[in-house]
């Protein structure tokens, strides 16, 4: 095909002569700015009444010379920077199935009411009398995000997922210290998020895994063993990354808590639940929230994000400042770790957390409502159970029996002797006009291929998106190994040498590589 | 439900390719006892319409900074940003695309990364800047982390001129893993007592430059010592712009350098989401937290950009990694970049400039009031007053005459009782008309007004 199915013609197969490497027709190529801008401009014009009174208060702190960065005119910015949009995948181009990342439509009366100059001209240290809206708007969302997860308190700042784990932790370790039981250890299933251990280390944990069963659920025997007095907490994603639910979940909780320990749960997952299932219902005593996965705010090519945790009642006092109240004159910020907040953990970051971010789950909230939220998890869950029942008769499931949840795993059992790897089948899935799913993981599944499609995704697409793989899946078991070695073919590079990238880092433009 | 494509048709036709009698049958694994029969008590779905009526309600209610007299910094900045940041920023390709773990259709989030690395380098003065972090507070404490690491000491010593809010961060990300923070006394300048606090357990320093005072601070002697004791030297900056005009921390001896790059490309937004730089010497980027962009070829040998260093990296090293971090400020990182693009090394050093010289202006006004003490002798677009009364309630009547006067430090730090210190900011969207009325009205307040 010289078209890929998505309509963007990247490389056609005959040798047009092209006016720079990889340039062609709606695909340009463009260098860095430091190889195309000026050192002496700028594309910025200032007041001319500005009088520049000179700096000589400041003397022997001044650089001698101006940041050596090329200053683009407005037209050739945005020329450069189009550009390089055309080079990326997005949701807004075709499905994003990426598993365990929540690829789905972005709603864009979201951007428009954050960049309402009420939200996003506040400053975070205004005075509260005139910060009373904002306010508002982060109780409006803490009510939202405890209704739906039937939790009393929800800690608001943390940044993104990883850093909610680390708030739900914090305060778990607050309150065994406050119990005077210190604790060493967190428990994770092997199917966790990477960032699962890594938030419990760098909380002061040491880490242990429990061993999953043959049907992809946590191994119940195996976490009454590890359990006991050293144990501070199990994390565990419900549904599980294998897409699948954790059937004995309150029998996980109960033992947890028979062993005093706490129960923290990783919501990156939610959008399998919400409006179906409250995570208290399950016994989770804490639970991050990765608004820019359940509640679609962008993730814009890696951030920003926002994870508030909701908190049961015996954890909220240890949340982190700060919190809105309601007081005499209307909703306060508490912002110190003192007086009616003494026993706050301290402060995860600067100010207030992602109010932009806020603002734009709000917006989708108040869209779907009780309603449009049940059937987003309802959508979500059968969109997937749809792909895994048009691919399961090819590829192969680890876990065939029973529902999945939001997404549909697969291994690559079935491309045994076929010469063709779980990459390389992803990276065709490229020509495809597809960005691939999650691959190799989970771990305990072997060249796992993760797929989400969320609920955004209309069945025509989904079909498509079927036929393609399936399409590919009849190319591998045919030999045709070539197209799947040389995969992605149609892209703007082709595979890209990670190894070498590593070994000798280059990790920002040096004036010697420029063209001479 | 206008975000969800399927029809009733669909679903029927769907849930009988899947095997399924009805929708309930596909969640048979939820114990029956958490099953919500009804939907969440809470309002249903609204059109847009409605949902932008009750979102610009609340908007309204708040006083925005642009609407008026506005002085506040403390480690966010009002300052322009061109219109077409925030067109680029909307383009569906950067805004709804996920971190680049696909280079070879990632390439535009990748580039452009790459250039932001190599702005972050070139501002901060060290050879090696990573992806972004969650905002600068952040960066802060992950660079103390990172010290320990390199060093393996246990021991951070904290300038007490640093954001309170930083310090707070960095105790808290510290506490948890055994490394202590000794926080020096809150005063406008503790070289001295930094250089003295410094000992042989001393794992790093930690200066912020201009500091919360708003005070530029030579790092030279503090790197000095802390090199001698071989502790690393922490350098803070919150206020981004600031380094068109002054030194870069890395030439100052700097080891790891991070900042709050808000003020470029970036709104207010009430305190998030913002962009952390992060930045250290050749050497130690092996420890580094957070993603990096680097260069390699593709199979024909055609330069393109990955992540790479990965395997300091949580899903690949799990509970051995550098750092939790996953999502960090990546269209935030964007927004900087462009910004910067637009700007070059000339544009941040005028607008630098321009940022003095009316916070200049700003000083003198302030100086003029009698009782009102000017406690910075340098400063760059920032500068503590000390008041003859006491700066809350001060800023609290000044906000109901329309005017945004400032942070109160006590706001920031209520235990170091510095209760009559106000903290107040200039940027190029302060007017000369802003800090008349400013000035006058506090003048008023303090020694009355004719005919009030």
């Amino acid at each position: 095909m010289s078209l890929q199915s998505v309509g963007r013609v990247t490389r056609p197969e005959y040798d047009a002569p092209t006016a720079e490497p990889g340039t062609n027709a709606l695909l340009q190529n463009e260098p860095l700015i430091f190889e195309r801008g000026r050192f002496d401009a700028t594309g910025v014009d200032f007041d001319v009444d500005d009088s520049d009174t000179g700096a000589d208060d400041l003397a022997g702190l001044i650089r001698a010379v101006a940041p050596a960065l090329p200053g683009l005119s407005e037209p050739e910015t945005m020329r450069h920077y189009v550009r390089l949009s055309q080079h990326n995948h997005a949701i807004d181009l075709a499905l994003y199935p990426l598993g365990s990342c929540t690829m789905k439509h972005n709603p864009r009366l979201g951007e428009r009411m954050a960049r309402l100059p009420g939200f996003a001209d506040l400053h975070p240290l205004q005075p509260m009398s005139t910060v009373q809206g904002a306010l508002k708007l982060m109780d409006e969302l803490a009510r939202w995000l405890t209704t739906l997860t039937g939790m009393p308190a929800v800690a608001l700042s943390p940044k993104a997922g990883a850093h909610g784990e680390l708030c739900g932790l914090l305060a778990i370790r607050a309150a065994l210290e406050a119990r005077g039981d210190a604790r060493t250890t967190v428990l994770t299933p092997t199917s966790a998020h990477g960032t699962n251990p890594a938030t419990a280390a760098l909380a002061g944990y040491q880490v242990q895994e429990i061993a999953q069963t043959v049907d992809g659920r946590v191994d119940l025997t195996d976490l009454a063993a590890k359990l006991g007095p050293h144990v501070a907490a199990i994390m565990v994603t419900n549904p599980n990354t294998c897409g699948l639910f954790e059937r004995d979940i309150l029998e996980i909780a109960h033992l947890t808590h028979a062993a005093g320990a706490f129960f923290y749960g990783d919501g990156a997952n939610f959008n399998a639940l919400v409006g179906r299932v409250r995570p208290a219902d399950l016994g989770v005593d804490a639970m991050h929230i990765n608004l820019h996965k359940t509640f679609s705010t962008p993730h814009g090519g890696g951030g920003p994000g926002a994870g508030p945790v909701v908190l049961s009642a015996e954890l909220a006092p240890f949340a982190p400042a700060p919190w809105v109240v309601r007081g005499p004159g209307g909703l306060e910020l508490m912002e110190e770790a003192s007086g009616p907040a003494a026993k706050a953990f301290g402060r995860l970051c600067a100010f207030h957390g992602q109010m932009g971010m806020y603002v734009r789950a709000v917006a989708y909230m108040q869209s779907h409502g009780a309603d449009g939220l049940r059937q987003v998890a309802e959508d979500a869950v059968l969109n997937a159970n749809y792909i895994k029942a048009r691919l399961s008769g090819t590829l192969s499931a680890p876990f065939p029996n029973g529902p999945c949840m939001h997404e549909a795993l697969f291994d690559e059992t079935w491309l045994e002797g076929t010469g063709v790897t779980t990459l390389d089948f992803a990276k065709a899935m490229i020509d495809k006009g597809f960005h691939p799913m999650t691959m190799y993981f989970p771990l305990v599944v072997k060249g796992a291929m993760l797929i989400e499609p969320t609920e955004t995704e209309p069945r025509r697409e989904l079909d498509r998106f079927c036929d393609a793989l399936l399409d590919l899946a009849a190319s591998a078991k045919a030999g045709d190994i070539e197209r799947f070695k040389t995969a992605p073919r149609t892209a703007p590079l082709s595979r890209l040498d990670e190894t070498q990238a590593a070994r000798k880092p280059k990790l920002r433009w040096r004036p010697e590589t420029a063209p001479a | 439900m206008r975000y969800l494509p399927l029809t009733p048709a669909d679903r029927a036709e769907m849930l009988a390719t899947a095997g399924a009698a009805s929708i309930d049958d596909l969640f048979v694994d939820v114990p029956e006892a958490a099953r919500l029969e009804g939907w969440v008590d809470l309002p249903i779905h609204q059109s847009e319409a409605a949902v932008e009526r009750q979102l610009s309600a609340w908007a309204r209610e708040n006083r925005a900074a642009g609407a008026g007299p506005f002085f506040l910094g403390a480690g966010a900045y009002r300052h322009h940003v061109p219109a077409s940041v925030d067109h680029l920023i909307q383009r569906s390709e950067f805004l709804t695309s996920y971190t680049p773990y696909q280079p070879e259709i990632a390439q535009g989030s990748l580039q452009a990364l790459f250039e932001f690395q190599t702005q972050v380098s070139e501002l901060l003065g060290l050879p090696v800047a990573n992806a972004s972090m969650y905002d600068g507070s952040t960066a802060c404490a992950e660079a103390v982390m990172m010290a320990a690491r390199v060093t393996r000491r246990r021991k951070a010593v904290v300038s007490g001129a640093l954001h309170p809010h930083y310090a707070a961060s960095a105790a808290t990300l510290a506490h948890s893993a055994g490394v202590e923070v000794e926080r020096l006394a809150v005063a406008l300048d503790d070289e001295a007592a930094l250089i003295d606090a410094i000992d042989e357990e001393t794992a790093c320093v930690v200066v912020q430059t201009p500091n919360v005072f708003g005070l530029p601070v030579d790092l030279s002697r503090i790197a000095e010592a802390a090199h001698v004791a071989g502790a690393l030297l922490v350098s803070v900056t919150t206020e981004v712009v600031s380094l068109g005009l002054l030194k870069p921390p890395g030439e100052m001896g700097a080891d790891i350098a991070v900042a709050e790059g808000q003020s470029i490309g970036n709104p207010l937004n009430f305190g998030g989401p913002y962009v952390g730089l992060f930045a250290c010497r050749e050497g130690l980027q092996r420890q580094m937290p957070g993603r990096l962009c680097g260069e390699t070829v593709d199979a024909q040998g055609r330069r393109g950009f990955v992540l790479t260093l990965s395997t300091r990296e949580q899903h690949i090293r799990r509970d051995k990694a550098t750092s939790n971090i996953c999502t960090n400020a990546g269209l935030c990182a964007l927004a900087f970049t462009i910004h910067m693009t637009l700007l070059g090394g000339e544009g941040l050093a005028k607008l630098a400039r321009i940022n003095h010289a009316r916070t200049r202006g700003l000083r003198d006004a302030l100086a003029a009031i009698p009782g009102v003490e000017i406690l910075t002798p340098r400063f760059f677009n920032e500068l503590t007053v000390r008041l003859p009364r006491p700066a809350a309630e001060t800023v609290e009547a000044l906000a109901r005459r329309d005017i945004l006067a400032g942070v109160p430090f006590s706001r920031l730090d209520p235990s170091a009782a510095w209760d009559d210190v106000l903290l107040v900011a200039a940027t190029e969207l302060t007017s000369g008309e802003d800090i008349l009325v400013f000035a006058q009205a506090l003048a008023d307040m303090l020694h009355g007004e004719a005919g009030q």
